[in-house]
């Protein structure tokens, strides 16, 4: 049989998982999970499998998310920066001397082959701690750009901040994430163990 | 000349349009010179390659999580 309650559950979690990451709200988050699997299990489409059938449910979760966080987005402004993206703002402008260079202690060092990492399972662990760790509005723009795979433009518009606020948000979001994922895994000179 | 930090932000924006030819220019022309910005590079592509693999691996739970968020 396609779809047992097993199978369910365990789409479910993983359903849930990933709308908790970008909407920050437990309950919201079960309410777009709850909404996407009454469509999914409503509907009289059939499949060939079940991993076709997890492809379709997140698609409907997908735009669930995005619906509310369009909604959200009428009532918090997106584009006020927080004391968090302040002293984010601050840590990476101390990267740099007068002459907008690298300070020699805070230049980029290389991540060597950087992509074995996806194999590991820890490194998940700390790619999603550090995500966790984005200020609120900042994890918000980011995870639409790279989870929801939506144009910068539409992230804007969704969001209605402008395209040089976009880029500002993203540059910090890019910028923590590596600061975070340099610190906590790709650190030199102490391996883990 | 570009600065390391101007540099970061072009690199940042090269992930979300495509870059003028002049800026992609004034980019390379660093990056030439540039071991940090080049790791910086590096870096954001990783990135971009990491949260494509993510929003994959929760779609097939990968992300076997035994500990449940409540």
């Amino acid at each position: 049989m396609l779809i047992d309650n097993e199978f369910i559950e365990s789409v479910r979690r993983d359903m849930l998982k990933f709308a908790q990451l970008q909407l920050r709200d437990a309950a919201l988050a079960e309410d777009a999970v709850q909404d996407a699997l009454t469509a999914a299990l409503t509907s009289e489409r059939s499949f060939a499998g079940r991993s076709a059938l997890k492809t379709w449910v997140f698609g409907i979760l997908r735009n669930k998310i995005v619906d509310l966080i369009r909604q959200n987005s009428r009532t918090t402004n997106v584009s006020s920066l927080s004391d968090e993206e302040q002293t984010m703002d601050e840590s990476f402008d101390a990267l740099f001397n007068n002459s907008d260079h690298w300070q020699s202690n805070s230049r980029p060092g290389t991540w060597g082959d950087p992509e074995e990492s996806l194999r590991e399972q820890r490194f998940w662990e700390v790619f999603e701690v550090c995500l966790k760790h984005l200020p609120e509005n900042t994890a918000r723009v980011f995870m639409m750009r790279e989870f929801l795979e939506f144009e910068t433009a539409e992230v804007c518009s969704e969001l209605a901040i402008s395209v040089s606020n976009c880029n500002v948000i993203l540059h910090r979001a890019r910028n923590g994430l590596r600061r975070c994922l340099e610190g906590s895994w790709f650190a030199p000179g102490e391996r883990r163990c | 000349m570009l600065s390391c930090k101007e540099s970061t932000h072009l690199l940042s924006e090269g992930l979300d349009r495509s870059l003028g030819t002049g800026e992609r220019i004034t980019l390379e022309m660093h990056l030439l010179i540039c071991k940090g910005c080049r790791n910086y590079r590096q870096q954001m592509d990783f990135l971009r390659v990491a949260c494509k693999s993510f929003a994959k691996r929760a779609e097939n739970g990968h992300n076997k999580d035994e500990r449940t968020s409540e």
